[in-house]
Protein backbone atom coordinates (compact mmCIF):
# COMPACT_ATOMS: atom_id res chain seq x y z
CA UNK A 1 0.00 0.00 0.00
CA UNK A 2 3.39 1.94 0.24
CA UNK A 3 2.87 3.06 -3.09
CA UNK A 4 0.05 4.84 -3.04
CA UNK A 5 0.47 8.39 -3.67
CA UNK A 6 -0.29 10.65 -0.91
CA UNK A 7 -3.87 12.47 -1.14
CA UNK A 8 -3.47 15.96 -2.50
CA UNK A 9 -5.53 17.76 0.09
CA UNK A 10 -3.82 15.75 3.13
CA UNK A 11 -6.87 17.07 4.97
CA UNK A 12 -7.79 13.42 5.64
CA UNK A 13 -5.26 12.31 7.73
CA UNK A 14 -6.35 11.74 11.46
CA UNK A 15 -3.05 10.80 12.97
CA UNK A 16 -1.46 13.87 14.33
CA UNK A 17 2.75 13.43 14.08
CA UNK A 18 3.71 11.99 17.49
CA UNK A 19 6.93 13.57 17.98
CA UNK A 20 4.96 17.05 17.39
CA UNK A 21 5.56 18.66 20.75
CA UNK A 22 1.71 19.79 20.75
CA UNK A 23 -0.91 18.54 19.07
CA UNK A 24 -2.80 21.18 17.23
CA UNK A 25 -6.03 20.94 18.82
CA UNK A 26 -8.39 23.22 16.75
CA UNK A 27 -7.35 20.88 13.90
CA UNK A 28 -8.03 17.50 15.77
CA UNK A 29 -11.29 18.64 16.64
CA UNK A 30 -11.77 19.32 13.42
CA UNK A 31 -10.85 16.22 12.11
CA UNK A 32 -12.95 14.79 14.47
CA UNK A 33 -15.97 16.46 13.75
CA UNK A 34 -15.19 15.43 9.75
CA UNK A 35 -14.97 11.63 10.77
CA UNK A 36 -18.08 12.07 12.12
CA UNK A 37 -19.49 13.74 9.12
CA UNK A 38 -18.02 10.83 7.02
CA UNK A 39 -19.29 7.93 9.27
CA UNK A 40 -23.00 10.02 9.32
CA UNK A 41 -22.72 10.25 5.29
CA UNK A 42 -22.54 6.59 5.01
CA UNK A 43 -25.08 5.55 7.36
CA UNK A 44 -27.62 7.76 5.26
CA UNK A 45 -28.70 4.88 2.78
CA UNK A 46 -29.38 2.88 5.89
CA UNK A 47 -31.32 5.78 7.67
CA UNK A 48 -33.15 6.85 4.27
CA UNK A 49 -33.97 2.91 4.19
CA UNK A 50 -35.17 2.56 7.60
CA UNK A 51 -36.63 5.49 7.96
CA UNK A 52 -38.76 5.41 4.57
CA UNK A 53 -39.83 1.67 4.74
CA UNK A 54 -40.42 0.52 8.39
CA UNK A 55 -40.45 3.97 10.86
CA UNK A 56 -43.06 5.92 8.14
CA UNK A 57 -45.00 2.48 7.25
CA UNK A 58 -45.02 1.89 11.12
CA UNK A 59 -46.81 5.17 12.20
CA UNK A 60 -49.13 4.90 8.77
CA UNK A 61 -50.07 1.53 9.92
CA UNK A 62 -51.44 3.58 12.94
CA UNK A 63 -53.31 5.92 11.20
CA UNK A 64 -54.44 3.31 9.02
CA UNK A 65 -56.37 1.65 11.87
CA UNK A 66 -58.21 4.83 12.72
CA UNK A 67 -59.61 5.10 9.75
CA UNK A 68 -62.15 3.20 7.14
CA UNK A 69 -59.82 2.98 4.40
CA UNK A 70 -60.95 1.01 1.63
CA UNK A 71 -58.48 -0.72 -0.94
CA UNK A 72 -59.83 2.00 -3.95
CA UNK A 73 -61.30 5.57 -2.99
CA UNK A 74 -61.02 8.19 -0.27
CA UNK A 75 -60.12 6.97 3.93
CA UNK A 76 -62.44 8.57 6.21
CA UNK A 77 -61.98 8.70 10.41
CA UNK A 78 -64.06 6.20 11.68
CA UNK A 79 -62.30 6.40 14.93
CA UNK A 80 -62.80 3.83 17.06
CA UNK A 81 -64.63 1.57 14.59
CA UNK A 82 -61.96 -1.12 13.49
CA UNK A 83 -60.50 -1.70 17.18
CA UNK A 84 -64.47 -2.00 18.16
CA UNK A 85 -65.10 -3.83 15.55
CA UNK A 86 -62.58 -6.91 16.18
CA UNK A 87 -64.51 -7.88 19.16
CA UNK A 88 -67.08 -8.84 17.03
CA UNK A 89 -65.34 -10.67 14.34
CA UNK A 90 -66.02 -14.20 14.81
CA UNK A 91 -63.04 -15.23 12.45
CA UNK A 92 -60.71 -13.02 14.78
CA UNK A 93 -61.86 -15.01 17.93
CA UNK A 94 -61.13 -18.50 15.92
CA UNK A 95 -58.00 -17.43 14.89
CA UNK A 96 -56.77 -15.84 18.30
CA UNK A 97 -57.12 -19.44 19.80
CA UNK A 98 -55.63 -21.44 16.66
CA UNK A 99 -52.51 -19.26 16.71
CA UNK A 100 -51.97 -19.70 20.49
CA UNK A 101 -52.89 -23.05 20.64
CA UNK A 102 -50.46 -24.02 17.23
CA UNK A 103 -47.87 -21.45 18.95
CA UNK A 104 -47.76 -23.32 22.12
CA UNK A 105 -47.70 -27.11 20.54
CA UNK A 106 -45.24 -25.71 17.66
CA UNK A 107 -43.07 -24.12 20.23
CA UNK A 108 -42.40 -27.29 22.64
CA UNK A 109 -42.67 -29.92 19.32
CA UNK A 110 -39.67 -27.60 17.42
CA UNK A 111 -37.75 -27.09 20.80
CA UNK A 112 -37.63 -30.70 22.01
CA UNK A 113 -36.54 -32.03 18.07
CA UNK A 114 -33.73 -29.34 18.03
CA UNK A 115 -32.18 -29.62 21.38
CA UNK A 116 -32.50 -33.48 20.77
CA UNK A 117 -30.77 -33.28 17.06
CA UNK A 118 -27.98 -30.70 19.04
CA UNK A 119 -26.95 -33.15 21.88
CA UNK A 120 -26.89 -35.93 18.90
CA UNK A 121 -24.51 -33.79 16.49
CA UNK A 122 -22.86 -32.13 19.81
CA UNK A 123 -19.52 -34.20 19.59
CA UNK A 124 -17.19 -34.40 17.05
CA UNK A 125 -17.09 -38.37 15.90
CA UNK A 126 -17.14 -39.93 12.42
CA UNK A 127 -20.51 -39.17 10.58
CA UNK A 128 -21.37 -36.63 12.05
CA UNK A 129 -20.87 -33.71 9.33
CA UNK A 130 -22.97 -35.83 7.13
CA UNK A 131 -25.62 -35.69 10.57
CA UNK A 132 -25.35 -32.23 10.36
CA UNK A 133 -25.65 -31.04 6.85
CA UNK A 134 -29.00 -34.10 6.38
CA UNK A 135 -30.74 -31.87 9.30
CA UNK A 136 -29.90 -28.08 7.47
CA UNK A 137 -30.67 -28.85 4.28
CA UNK A 138 -34.22 -28.67 4.82
CA UNK A 139 -33.24 -24.81 5.67
CA UNK A 140 -32.25 -24.52 2.10
CA UNK A 141 -35.51 -24.70 0.62
CA UNK A 142 -37.98 -21.84 0.57
CA UNK A 143 -40.64 -22.31 3.16
CA UNK A 144 -43.29 -21.80 0.55
CA UNK A 145 -42.16 -24.29 -1.85
CA UNK A 146 -41.52 -26.61 1.20
CA UNK A 147 -45.33 -26.29 2.11
CA UNK A 148 -45.94 -26.94 -1.39
CA UNK A 149 -43.40 -30.14 -1.40
CA UNK A 150 -45.51 -31.44 1.80
CA UNK A 151 -48.62 -30.66 -0.05
CA UNK A 152 -47.74 -33.45 -2.55
CA UNK A 153 -45.92 -35.52 -0.04
CA UNK A 154 -48.81 -35.90 1.56
CA UNK A 155 -51.82 -35.79 -1.02
CA UNK A 156 -52.99 -38.87 -1.79
CA UNK A 157 -52.57 -38.84 -5.71
CA UNK A 158 -49.10 -39.02 -5.79
CA UNK A 159 -48.02 -38.94 -1.79
CA UNK A 160 -46.23 -42.01 -0.73
CA UNK A 161 -47.14 -41.42 2.84
CA UNK A 162 -50.69 -42.69 2.61
CA UNK A 163 -49.71 -45.90 0.66
CA UNK A 164 -47.46 -46.74 2.92
CA UNK A 165 -49.41 -46.34 6.05
CA UNK A 166 -52.52 -48.31 4.49
CA UNK A 167 -49.75 -50.77 3.84
CA UNK A 168 -48.26 -51.73 7.31
CA UNK A 169 -52.56 -51.37 8.53
CA UNK A 170 -52.49 -47.92 10.29
CA UNK A 171 -55.35 -46.45 8.35
CA UNK A 172 -57.86 -47.78 5.50
CA UNK A 173 -59.32 -45.88 2.93
CA UNK A 174 -58.80 -42.18 2.01
CA UNK A 175 -57.41 -40.38 3.86
CA UNK A 176 -57.39 -36.17 3.40
CA UNK A 177 -54.45 -35.41 5.28
CA UNK A 178 -54.41 -31.62 5.06
CA UNK A 179 -57.67 -30.87 4.72
CA UNK A 180 -59.54 -34.27 6.54
CA UNK A 181 -59.76 -32.57 9.70
CA UNK A 182 -58.48 -29.86 11.59
CA UNK A 183 -56.48 -32.38 13.84
CA UNK A 184 -54.91 -33.69 10.74
CA UNK A 185 -54.43 -30.23 9.01
CA UNK A 186 -52.63 -28.58 12.14
CA UNK A 187 -50.32 -31.54 12.15
CA UNK A 188 -49.41 -31.76 8.87
CA UNK A 189 -48.34 -27.99 8.99
CA UNK A 190 -46.63 -29.08 12.29
CA UNK A 191 -44.99 -32.06 10.33
CA UNK A 192 -43.68 -29.37 7.84
CA UNK A 193 -42.38 -26.54 9.82
CA UNK A 194 -40.01 -29.29 12.07
CA UNK A 195 -38.34 -31.23 8.80
CA UNK A 196 -37.85 -27.28 7.73
CA UNK A 197 -36.73 -25.22 11.04
CA UNK A 198 -35.39 -28.18 13.20
CA UNK A 199 -32.16 -27.88 11.77
CA UNK A 200 -31.85 -23.99 12.15
CA UNK A 201 -32.91 -24.05 15.49
CA UNK A 202 -30.06 -27.03 16.40
CA UNK A 203 -27.27 -25.42 14.88
CA UNK A 204 -28.05 -22.18 17.52
CA UNK A 205 -28.79 -24.54 20.21
CA UNK A 206 -25.34 -26.35 19.20
CA UNK A 207 -23.03 -22.98 19.66
CA UNK A 208 -24.40 -22.66 22.78
CA UNK A 209 -23.48 -26.12 23.55
CA UNK A 210 -19.95 -25.74 22.13
CA UNK A 211 -19.67 -22.44 23.55
CA UNK A 212 -20.00 -24.36 27.31
CA UNK A 213 -16.00 -25.24 28.30
CA UNK A 214 -15.08 -28.91 28.87
CA UNK A 215 -13.67 -28.13 32.39
CA UNK A 216 -17.00 -27.11 33.70
CA UNK A 217 -17.91 -31.07 32.34
CA UNK A 218 -15.02 -32.19 33.78
CA UNK A 219 -15.44 -30.65 37.07
CA UNK A 220 -18.95 -32.20 37.19
CA UNK A 221 -17.62 -35.62 36.68
CA UNK A 222 -15.30 -35.25 39.48
CA UNK A 223 -18.00 -34.28 41.52
CA UNK A 224 -19.84 -37.88 41.06
CA UNK A 225 -22.39 -36.09 38.93
CA UNK A 226 -24.69 -38.71 36.86
CA UNK A 227 -25.23 -37.56 33.08
CA UNK A 228 -29.09 -36.50 33.88
CA UNK A 229 -27.55 -34.28 36.55
CA UNK A 230 -24.83 -32.86 34.69
CA UNK A 231 -27.47 -31.79 31.81
CA UNK A 232 -30.27 -30.27 34.38
CA UNK A 233 -27.88 -28.55 36.76
CA UNK A 234 -24.86 -27.68 34.48
CA UNK A 235 -26.43 -27.89 30.69
CA UNK A 236 -29.41 -26.39 30.87
CA UNK A 237 -28.29 -23.60 33.28
CA UNK A 238 -25.75 -22.59 31.08
CA UNK A 239 -27.44 -22.52 27.49
CA UNK A 240 -29.84 -20.14 29.48
CA UNK A 241 -29.62 -17.42 26.59
CA UNK A 242 -29.54 -19.28 23.78
CA UNK A 243 -32.41 -21.28 24.67
CA UNK A 244 -33.79 -17.75 25.80
CA UNK A 245 -33.03 -16.63 22.17
CA UNK A 246 -34.40 -19.88 20.57
CA UNK A 247 -37.69 -19.70 22.19
CA UNK A 248 -38.22 -16.39 21.03
CA UNK A 249 -37.56 -16.91 18.21
CA UNK A 250 -40.08 -19.85 17.87
CA UNK A 251 -42.53 -18.05 19.31
CA UNK A 252 -42.86 -15.34 16.83
CA UNK A 253 -42.63 -17.37 14.23
CA UNK A 254 -45.28 -19.19 15.18
CA UNK A 255 -47.39 -16.15 15.84
CA UNK A 256 -46.78 -14.99 12.62
CA UNK A 257 -47.44 -18.21 10.78
CA UNK A 258 -48.87 -17.47 7.31
CA UNK A 259 -47.32 -19.92 4.22
CA UNK A 260 -47.93 -22.91 6.24
CA UNK A 261 -51.49 -22.57 6.57
CA UNK A 262 -52.56 -20.63 3.61
CA UNK A 263 -50.18 -23.31 1.13
CA UNK A 264 -51.23 -26.15 2.95
CA UNK A 265 -54.09 -26.22 4.59
CA UNK A 266 -55.83 -23.35 3.09
CA UNK A 267 -57.07 -22.55 6.46
CA UNK A 268 -59.46 -25.39 6.67
CA UNK A 269 -61.36 -27.24 7.13
CA UNK A 270 -63.81 -24.88 8.26
CA UNK A 271 -61.54 -22.13 8.91
CA UNK A 272 -59.86 -24.40 11.62
CA UNK A 273 -56.83 -23.56 10.48
CA UNK A 274 -56.98 -20.12 9.89
CA UNK A 275 -54.36 -18.50 11.60
CA UNK A 276 -53.83 -14.73 12.75
CA UNK A 277 -51.88 -13.01 9.69
CA UNK A 278 -54.18 -14.94 7.45
CA UNK A 279 -57.15 -13.06 8.92
CA UNK A 280 -55.23 -9.44 8.33
CA UNK A 281 -54.69 -10.64 4.61
CA UNK A 282 -58.00 -11.71 4.23
CA UNK A 283 -59.45 -8.20 5.94
CA UNK A 284 -57.22 -6.41 3.55
CA UNK A 285 -57.38 -8.38 0.04
CA UNK A 286 -60.38 -10.10 0.37
CA UNK A 287 -62.70 -8.06 1.93
CA UNK A 288 -60.63 -5.09 0.96
CA UNK A 289 -61.31 -3.12 4.24
CA UNK A 290 -57.49 -1.87 4.91
CA UNK A 291 -58.53 0.05 8.25
CA UNK A 292 -59.78 -3.12 9.52
CA UNK A 293 -56.60 -5.28 8.87
CA UNK A 294 -54.66 -2.29 10.13
CA UNK A 295 -56.08 -2.78 13.60
CA UNK A 296 -55.60 -6.01 13.88
CA UNK A 297 -52.22 -5.65 12.74
CA UNK A 298 -51.48 -2.76 15.57
CA UNK A 299 -53.39 -5.22 18.47
CA UNK A 300 -50.80 -8.31 16.81
CA UNK A 301 -47.85 -5.96 17.31
CA UNK A 302 -48.69 -4.79 20.46
CA UNK A 303 -48.41 -8.14 21.73
CA UNK A 304 -45.35 -8.76 19.71
CA UNK A 305 -43.79 -5.90 21.88
CA UNK A 306 -44.59 -6.23 25.51
CA UNK A 307 -43.71 -10.40 25.13
CA UNK A 308 -40.47 -8.82 23.34
CA UNK A 309 -39.64 -6.28 25.92
CA UNK A 310 -40.91 -8.59 28.94
CA UNK A 311 -38.30 -11.19 27.21
CA UNK A 312 -35.50 -8.85 27.21
CA UNK A 313 -35.65 -8.03 30.61
CA UNK A 314 -36.12 -11.27 31.43
CA UNK A 315 -32.67 -12.14 30.17
CA UNK A 316 -31.39 -8.95 31.19
CA UNK A 317 -31.74 -9.62 34.92
CA UNK A 318 -30.44 -13.03 34.57
CA UNK A 319 -27.12 -12.26 32.90
CA UNK B 1 -14.05 -52.00 24.05
CA UNK B 2 -16.74 -52.57 26.55
CA UNK B 3 -19.69 -54.54 25.00
CA UNK B 4 -21.84 -51.23 26.72
CA UNK B 5 -20.08 -48.71 24.54
CA UNK B 6 -19.93 -50.69 21.64
CA UNK B 7 -23.95 -51.01 21.99
CA UNK B 8 -23.66 -47.20 22.66
CA UNK B 9 -22.24 -46.53 19.29
CA UNK B 10 -24.23 -48.80 17.23
CA UNK B 11 -27.16 -47.38 18.52
CA UNK B 12 -26.10 -43.73 18.16
CA UNK B 13 -25.38 -45.00 14.08
CA UNK B 14 -28.95 -46.48 13.83
CA UNK B 15 -30.56 -43.45 15.64
CA UNK B 16 -28.48 -41.18 13.02
CA UNK B 17 -28.99 -42.97 9.77
CA UNK B 18 -32.51 -43.28 10.73
CA UNK B 19 -33.18 -39.50 11.20
CA UNK B 20 -30.77 -38.64 7.96
CA UNK B 21 -33.30 -40.77 6.20
CA UNK B 22 -36.11 -39.06 7.43
CA UNK B 23 -35.01 -35.47 7.06
CA UNK B 24 -33.48 -36.28 3.07
CA UNK B 25 -36.45 -38.28 2.13
CA UNK B 26 -38.76 -35.49 1.17
CA UNK B 27 -35.80 -33.74 -1.09
CA UNK B 28 -35.32 -36.90 -2.66
CA UNK B 29 -39.20 -38.03 -2.91
CA UNK B 30 -39.73 -34.34 -4.19
CA UNK B 31 -37.06 -34.84 -6.81
CA UNK B 32 -38.40 -38.91 -7.67
CA UNK B 33 -42.05 -37.25 -8.26
CA UNK B 34 -40.97 -34.85 -10.24
CA UNK B 35 -39.27 -36.90 -12.83
CA UNK B 36 -41.83 -39.95 -12.75
CA UNK B 37 -44.63 -39.80 -15.80
CA UNK B 38 -47.50 -42.48 -16.23
CA UNK B 39 -45.41 -45.07 -17.96
CA UNK B 40 -41.51 -44.15 -16.33
CA UNK B 41 -39.52 -41.26 -16.16
CA UNK B 42 -39.00 -37.76 -18.51
CA UNK B 43 -39.74 -34.29 -18.08
CA UNK B 44 -43.28 -34.21 -18.74
CA UNK B 45 -43.81 -32.81 -15.60
CA UNK B 46 -41.67 -29.93 -16.39
CA UNK B 47 -43.30 -29.49 -19.66
CA UNK B 48 -46.47 -29.04 -18.20
CA UNK B 49 -45.19 -26.78 -15.45
CA UNK B 50 -44.23 -24.22 -18.19
CA UNK B 51 -47.03 -24.84 -21.03
CA UNK B 52 -50.07 -25.69 -18.75
CA UNK B 53 -52.60 -22.89 -18.70
CA UNK B 54 -52.14 -22.22 -14.99
CA UNK B 55 -48.50 -22.93 -14.99
CA UNK B 56 -45.30 -20.52 -14.90
CA UNK B 57 -43.91 -18.63 -17.20
CA UNK B 58 -40.33 -17.42 -18.31
CA UNK B 59 -41.29 -13.90 -17.50
CA UNK B 60 -42.03 -14.92 -14.03
CA UNK B 61 -38.54 -16.54 -13.74
CA UNK B 62 -37.10 -13.08 -15.34
CA UNK B 63 -39.02 -11.43 -12.90
CA UNK B 64 -37.20 -13.59 -10.16
CA UNK B 65 -33.86 -13.17 -10.96
CA UNK B 66 -34.55 -9.71 -11.21
CA UNK B 67 -35.76 -9.11 -7.36
CA UNK B 68 -33.12 -11.32 -6.47
CA UNK B 69 -30.36 -9.03 -8.23
CA UNK B 70 -31.72 -6.15 -7.13
CA UNK B 71 -31.83 -7.10 -3.64
CA UNK B 72 -28.76 -8.72 -4.05
CA UNK B 73 -26.90 -5.51 -4.92
CA UNK B 74 -28.85 -3.31 -2.67
CA UNK B 75 -28.63 -5.39 0.60
CA UNK B 76 -24.47 -5.28 -0.34
CA UNK B 77 -24.77 -1.60 -1.27
CA UNK B 78 -26.34 -0.41 1.90
CA UNK B 79 -25.31 -3.19 4.64
CA UNK B 80 -21.56 -2.44 2.93
CA UNK B 81 -21.88 1.25 3.92
CA UNK B 82 -23.74 1.29 6.88
CA UNK B 83 -21.82 -1.48 8.49
CA UNK B 84 -18.33 0.46 7.58
CA UNK B 85 -20.01 3.54 9.77
CA UNK B 86 -21.77 2.02 12.91
CA UNK B 87 -18.10 0.03 12.79
CA UNK B 88 -15.59 2.36 12.03
CA UNK B 89 -17.00 5.95 12.55
CA UNK B 90 -18.82 8.08 15.53
CA UNK B 91 -21.56 9.90 14.86
CA UNK B 92 -24.27 11.61 16.71
CA UNK B 93 -27.54 9.41 16.24
CA UNK B 94 -24.84 6.09 15.62
CA UNK B 95 -26.89 4.07 18.48
CA UNK B 96 -29.99 4.98 17.92
CA UNK B 97 -30.19 4.20 13.73
CA UNK B 98 -28.44 0.96 14.68
CA UNK B 99 -30.99 -0.10 17.34
CA UNK B 100 -34.25 1.52 15.11
CA UNK B 101 -32.22 -1.57 12.59
CA UNK B 102 -32.70 -4.19 14.97
CA UNK B 103 -36.23 -2.96 15.65
CA UNK B 104 -37.33 -4.10 12.00
CA UNK B 105 -36.97 -7.77 13.26
CA UNK B 106 -39.69 -7.05 16.42
CA UNK B 107 -42.12 -6.12 14.20
CA UNK B 108 -43.96 -8.64 12.33
CA UNK B 109 -43.73 -8.45 8.59
CA UNK B 110 -47.60 -8.65 7.97
CA UNK B 111 -48.18 -5.42 10.31
CA UNK B 112 -45.77 -3.28 7.99
CA UNK B 113 -46.58 -5.12 4.94
CA UNK B 114 -50.27 -3.30 4.47
CA UNK B 115 -48.93 -0.11 5.12
CA UNK B 116 -46.55 -0.38 2.96
CA UNK B 117 -48.52 -1.54 0.04
CA UNK B 118 -50.76 1.75 0.67
CA UNK B 119 -47.27 3.69 0.81
CA UNK B 120 -45.85 2.30 -2.46
CA UNK B 121 -48.66 3.17 -4.23
CA UNK B 122 -48.24 7.02 -2.87
CA UNK B 123 -44.65 6.66 -4.43
CA UNK B 124 -45.73 5.01 -7.58
CA UNK B 125 -44.22 1.70 -6.99
CA UNK B 126 -47.35 -0.26 -6.96
CA UNK B 127 -47.16 -3.63 -8.37
CA UNK B 128 -43.63 -2.92 -9.59
CA UNK B 129 -40.14 -5.32 -8.99
CA UNK B 130 -38.63 -2.31 -7.80
CA UNK B 131 -40.90 -1.36 -4.88
CA UNK B 132 -41.21 -5.29 -4.01
CA UNK B 133 -37.02 -5.27 -4.19
CA UNK B 134 -36.70 -1.94 -2.33
CA UNK B 135 -39.13 -3.59 0.60
CA UNK B 136 -37.13 -6.93 0.65
CA UNK B 137 -33.55 -5.16 1.34
CA UNK B 138 -35.41 -3.45 4.46
CA UNK B 139 -36.60 -6.75 5.81
CA UNK B 140 -32.83 -8.16 5.11
CA UNK B 141 -31.24 -5.06 6.88
CA UNK B 142 -30.98 -5.58 10.71
CA UNK B 143 -28.80 -9.41 9.89
CA UNK B 144 -26.89 -7.28 7.23
CA UNK B 145 -25.93 -4.50 8.88
CA UNK B 146 -25.41 -6.80 12.09
CA UNK B 147 -22.85 -9.00 10.34
CA UNK B 148 -21.37 -6.11 8.57
CA UNK B 149 -20.68 -3.89 11.87
CA UNK B 150 -19.13 -7.09 12.97
CA UNK B 151 -16.89 -7.67 10.38
CA UNK B 152 -15.84 -4.07 10.04
CA UNK B 153 -15.55 -4.26 13.97
CA UNK B 154 -12.65 -6.82 13.48
CA UNK B 155 -10.59 -5.92 11.00
CA UNK B 156 -7.48 -4.48 12.79
CA UNK B 157 -6.71 -0.59 13.61
CA UNK B 158 -3.52 -1.07 12.03
CA UNK B 159 -4.70 -2.10 8.45
CA UNK B 160 -6.53 1.54 8.72
CA UNK B 161 -4.32 3.45 9.75
CA UNK B 162 -1.64 2.28 7.90
CA UNK B 163 -3.31 2.88 4.57
CA UNK B 164 -4.35 6.38 6.03
CA UNK B 165 -0.68 7.09 6.46
CA UNK B 166 -0.14 6.14 2.87
CA UNK B 167 -2.71 8.72 1.84
CA UNK B 168 -5.90 6.69 0.97
CA UNK B 169 -9.20 8.78 2.03
CA UNK B 170 -11.77 7.10 3.65
CA UNK B 171 -13.27 6.06 -0.18
CA UNK B 172 -10.26 4.09 -0.74
CA UNK B 173 -9.52 2.82 2.26
CA UNK B 174 -13.01 1.33 2.43
CA UNK B 175 -12.46 0.17 -1.30
CA UNK B 176 -8.97 -1.18 -1.56
CA UNK B 177 -8.08 -2.13 2.36
CA UNK B 178 -11.40 -2.54 3.92
CA UNK B 179 -13.61 -4.72 1.66
CA UNK B 180 -11.02 -7.48 0.78
CA UNK B 181 -10.80 -8.08 4.54
CA UNK B 182 -14.59 -8.06 4.86
CA UNK B 183 -14.97 -10.62 2.12
CA UNK B 184 -17.00 -13.50 3.90
CA UNK B 185 -19.58 -10.86 5.57
CA UNK B 186 -20.38 -9.40 2.10
CA UNK B 187 -20.68 -13.61 1.23
CA UNK B 188 -22.72 -14.74 4.26
CA UNK B 189 -24.71 -11.28 3.41
CA UNK B 190 -24.85 -11.70 -0.25
CA UNK B 191 -26.38 -15.37 -0.16
CA UNK B 192 -28.75 -14.67 2.80
CA UNK B 193 -30.41 -12.22 0.33
CA UNK B 194 -30.46 -14.26 -2.51
CA UNK B 195 -31.54 -16.96 -0.71
CA UNK B 196 -34.51 -14.45 0.86
CA UNK B 197 -35.62 -12.82 -2.18
CA UNK B 198 -36.21 -16.04 -4.49
CA UNK B 199 -37.65 -17.83 -2.41
CA UNK B 200 -40.20 -15.31 -0.56
CA UNK B 201 -43.83 -15.12 -0.75
CA UNK B 202 -45.56 -13.28 1.51
CA UNK B 203 -44.03 -9.77 0.44
CA UNK B 204 -44.53 -10.12 -3.28
CA UNK B 205 -48.01 -11.75 -2.51
CA UNK B 206 -49.05 -8.50 -1.08
CA UNK B 207 -47.25 -6.00 -3.21
CA UNK B 208 -47.45 -7.87 -6.59
CA UNK B 209 -51.15 -7.94 -8.05
CA UNK B 210 -50.78 -8.60 -12.06
CA UNK B 211 -49.90 -12.22 -13.08
CA UNK B 212 -47.51 -10.44 -15.06
CA UNK B 213 -44.97 -9.36 -12.40
CA UNK B 214 -45.16 -12.20 -10.24
CA UNK B 215 -42.32 -13.99 -9.08
CA UNK B 216 -41.55 -17.98 -9.65
CA UNK B 217 -42.59 -18.54 -6.11
CA UNK B 218 -45.97 -16.84 -6.90
CA UNK B 219 -46.34 -18.50 -9.63
CA UNK B 220 -45.63 -21.85 -8.36
CA UNK B 221 -48.24 -21.19 -5.83
CA UNK B 222 -50.76 -20.05 -7.84
CA UNK B 223 -50.60 -23.16 -9.76
CA UNK B 224 -52.26 -24.92 -6.43
CA UNK B 225 -54.15 -21.73 -4.87
CA UNK B 226 -55.72 -20.59 -8.13
CA UNK B 227 -56.57 -23.96 -9.31
CA UNK B 228 -60.51 -25.05 -8.57
CA UNK B 229 -60.49 -28.03 -9.82
CA UNK B 230 -57.91 -30.83 -9.31
CA UNK B 231 -54.34 -30.01 -8.54
CA UNK B 232 -51.69 -31.01 -10.60
CA UNK B 233 -49.58 -32.60 -8.15
CA UNK B 234 -46.95 -33.29 -10.79
CA UNK B 235 -46.26 -30.13 -11.98
CA UNK B 236 -46.29 -28.76 -8.66
CA UNK B 237 -43.50 -31.17 -7.37
CA UNK B 238 -41.23 -30.10 -10.77
CA UNK B 239 -42.12 -26.70 -9.81
CA UNK B 240 -40.84 -27.01 -6.50
CA UNK B 241 -37.48 -28.79 -7.26
CA UNK B 242 -37.12 -25.74 -9.86
CA UNK B 243 -37.30 -23.46 -7.45
CA UNK B 244 -34.99 -25.57 -4.85
CA UNK B 245 -32.46 -26.46 -6.99
CA UNK B 246 -30.36 -23.39 -7.39
CA UNK B 247 -30.93 -23.08 -3.44
CA UNK B 248 -29.85 -25.98 -2.63
CA UNK B 249 -26.93 -25.77 -4.75
CA UNK B 250 -25.29 -22.72 -2.91
CA UNK B 251 -25.64 -24.56 0.56
CA UNK B 252 -23.70 -27.00 -1.16
CA UNK B 253 -20.93 -25.08 -1.91
CA UNK B 254 -21.14 -22.52 0.62
CA UNK B 255 -22.12 -24.12 3.54
CA UNK B 256 -19.40 -22.72 5.55
CA UNK B 257 -20.81 -18.89 4.81
CA UNK B 258 -24.27 -20.33 5.65
CA UNK B 259 -23.44 -21.58 9.16
CA UNK B 260 -21.90 -18.29 9.72
CA UNK B 261 -24.54 -16.32 8.94
CA UNK B 262 -27.19 -18.28 11.06
CA UNK B 263 -24.80 -18.67 14.22
CA UNK B 264 -23.50 -14.98 13.78
CA UNK B 265 -26.47 -13.61 15.77
CA UNK B 266 -26.46 -16.59 18.43
CA UNK B 267 -22.94 -16.30 19.61
CA UNK B 268 -22.68 -12.36 20.00
CA UNK B 269 -26.74 -12.00 21.22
Amino acid sequence: MSTLTPSRSGKARPLPAPEAPRPPRRFRRGAARSRAALGALYATPTAVMVGLFFLVPLVLVGWMSLHKWPLLGAPTMNVPDNYTRIADNELVASAVWFTVKYTVLMTVGLFVVAFGLALLVQQRRRGVGFLRTAFLLPMAVGFASASLLFLGLLSDEIGPISDLLRKIGVIDGYVSWTSGSSESALGSAMVLVLWRFAGFNMLILLTGLQAIPLEVYEAARIDGASRWQTFRRVTIPLMRPTIALVLTMMITGSLLAFDQFWILTRGGPDNSTTSLVMVIYREAFIRLDLGSAAAISVALLAVLVVFNVIQLGVLRRRS
Amino acid sequence: MTRSSLAGRWGYYVTGTALAILFLSPLLWSGWASLRTGTGFGLENYDRLFTSDNGIRVHHVVNSLTVSALTVAGTLLVATLGGYAFGRFRFPGRDLLFLLTLAILMVPYATILIALYVLLGWIGLQDSLIGLSLVLIMFQLPFSIFMMRNSFEAVPRELEESAQVDGCNSVSTLLRIMLPAVKPGLVTVGLFAFLTSWSEFFAPLILLNSTDQFTTTLAVVNMRTASHGSIDYAALEAGVVFMAVPCLLLFAFMQRSYVRGFTSGALKG
